[in-house]
């Protein structure tokens, strides 16, 4: 009942993009975040789309579930580019009623959804060739410097792994349950809305007891093999830096470099 | 009357790249006083295909009916034969959730409709069916029991909907000795009593030998053999030992004692009958 339900868009594979570092695909997803914001003009725009569909071809990805990471904000882009044709400032080109459409407003549309889709494009391609895991992996490495500033790096990632380790869990556990009690004649789909959640209760209570009756399972076993937070210990999966990590990372650098030239560039050959 | 199942498959996840066929074109028909035992080495899709029987998976391809009519269906008279087809699933006791052992019995005889006094009934002899005192217990808190305990009331919850068609996914494993004898006497009684049938999933050779007449084997999703009980562990012995399963521990003795050079004769599968052959064989009288 619940197994169409995918979470986590993690989607396995071996390609470079897999195989790369957890934080630098993190770093890079950031830098990236910030070109788009340098961007101006539309040859600017065209390289970030082809940087984008250049990295989701190495990731291997079906493209099917590249644009499927766009659905669910599709309503906001839509509404940006309507918002900003119809309350452009500058010259109309057609004028009806107390709609005007102006071509700053229709440049300004087209960039402003431009810049959400590659935000989103680029999030998902980090979150379509990491597996939660290893990103909070890489999260908690890369907040470790915060350490000194009282960022408790570790409790935070063992928090986030540990979440992320039983949602699956606790979405079969229901799966199970629901299968129990509606083989027992439970009907979770009919009567008002008071009655529904009433009719709940009998998927609920067993939930609760299990995941309370995990949690201290887990602790138990956490605390029999000696965990005592992350002071002094060492990991089995160490990061380590790997020659494609310095490709990916020039790769980032040229992108950068190139974007700036095209929007300070003229300024620079002016002085 | 009886539950067919005509040429199922079913794949978990499908279209991800997760996906895994659990099973593969599986035509079957369980007739009302059968019991029938289901084995097959772990994974095999046994659990699975009972989930099917009652409508709680729907198959990829292919359909289920029950006493004519399929499971699948939306109206009255599907959900109806759903109720007719009882449930108890691998580790019943994670689905407890009422305040009292009572109340949580009650639950299914009272979703299929009964009035208060026929519920009452159905619970009462419920718990006698799983040896559960009523004074005792009914008006206890299923959460303050010992797991056998809870697994006891777990199937009692089952039971008291008087199913035609009880399915259970091994509800001995976990159980001492003692309730599992008690509770496997008891279901041969309503078993021979209600006309009902029975379709045990079980990893136990000697529960398969001495309670069902009837065997299916699974392996990879396939229903590979469907037969007379005695005739499947005499006859298909390789077959089963490529499938990965077991036959019954009498069995094997007898075979070793035939090739010892004691003559037994007739079908050996349970102790009982091992018994019987050897006291036979030796000449021996008074048993
Ligand atoms: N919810 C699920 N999601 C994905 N795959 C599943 C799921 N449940 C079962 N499977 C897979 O389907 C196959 C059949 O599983 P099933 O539970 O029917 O086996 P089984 O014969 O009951 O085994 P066991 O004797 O261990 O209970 C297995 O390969 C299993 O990995
Ligand atoms: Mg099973």
């Amino acid at each position: 009942m619940l197994n169409d339900i995918t979470l986590g868009q993690y989607y396995p594979g071996n390609s470079f993009l897999h195989k790369l570092d957890p934080r630098t695909k993190i770093l890079a997803t950031f830098f990236f975040m910030a070109a788009v914001f340098i961007a101006e003009s539309a040859l600017s725009y065209g390289i970030l789309l082809a940087f984008v569909f250049i990295v989701a071809f190495m990731a291997k990805l079906p493209w099917k579930m590249l644009l499927k990471s766009i659905k669910p904000l599709w309503v906001i882009i839509i509404l940006t580019l309507g918002i900003h044709i119809f309350t452009g400032q500058g010259e109309p080109l057609w004028q009806w009623k107390m709609f005007t459409v102006t071509r700053e407003g229709i440049v300004l549309g087209v960039k402003m959804s431009l810049r959400l889709i590659l935000l989103l494009l680029i999030s998902s391609l980090l979150t379509f060739t990491t597996s939660p895991i290893v990103l909070t992996d890489g999260i908690e490495s890369l907040l470790t410097p915060f350490k000194k500033i009282g960022v408790p790096a570790h409790e935070l990632a063992m928090m986030m792994t540990i979440a992320l380790r039983f949602i699956p869990t606790l979405l079969e556990e229901t799966d199970r349950i629901m299968k129990a009690q509606s083989a027992r004649g439970a009907d979770f789909s009919s009567g008002n809305l008071i009655q529904r959640a009433k009719n709940m209760l009998p998927i609920l209570i067993p939930l609760f007891i299990s995941s309370f009756r995990r949690a201290d399972e887990l602790a138990m076993a956490m605390e029999a093999r000696c965990y005592r937070g992350g002071k002094g210990r060492t990991r089995m999966h160490q990061l380590v830096y790997g020659s494609r990590d310095g490709v990916a990372a020039c790769g980032m650098a040229v992108l950068i470099l190139v974007l700036c030239i095209l929007k300070w560039g003229g300024t620079l050959w002016a002085i | 009357m009886s539950i067919d199942v005509k040429n199922i498959s079913y794949t978990y996840m499908a279209k991800t790249p997760f996906e895994c066929q659990a099973l593969d074109q599986v035509s079957v028909t369980i007739n009302k006083g059968e019991f029938v035992a289901i084995i097959g080495h772990t994974g095999s899709g046994k659990s699975t295909l009972a989930e099917h029987l009652n409508g709680l998976l729907h198959p990829t391809t292919g359909a289920v009916y029950v006493d004519g009519i399929d499971v699948n269906g939306k109206g009255a008279d599907a959900k109806k034969a759903r109720h007719q087809v009882g449930m108890v699933f691998q580790y019943p006791e994670h689905q407890l959730f009422a305040e009292t052992v009572y109340e949580d019995i009650a639950f299914g005889p009272r979703n299929s409709g009964k009035d208060p006094d026929t519920v009452d009934a159905a619970v009462r002899s419920a718990m006698e069916f799983v040896n559960l005192d009523f004074a005792t217990f009914a008006q206890r808190s299923p959460f303050a029991l010992s797991g056998g305990q809870m697994r006891r009331v777990a199937i009692a919850g089952v039971v008291a909907m008087e199913p035609d068609y009880l399915i259970m996914d091994e509800p001995s494993a976990g159980l001492d000795p003692r309730s599992r004898n008690m509770i496997f006497a008891q279901l041969m009684t309503i078993f021979k009593k209600r006309k009902m049938a029975v379709i045990l999933i079980t990893h136990s050779m000697e529960e398969a030998a001495l309670y069902a007449d009837r065997l299916l084997v699974m392996s990879g999703g396939k229903l590979c053999i469907d037969g007379k009980t005695s005739d499947v562990f005499i006859n298909d012995e390789k077959t089963l030992e490529k499938l990965a399963v077991d036959v019954p521990e009498s069995f094997k003795l007898a075979e070793e004692l035939q090739q010892q050079g004691l003559p037994l004769k007739g079908a050996i599968l349970t102790e009982a009958q091992l018994v019987k052959a050897i006291a036979k064989a030796k000449g021996w009288s008074g048993c």
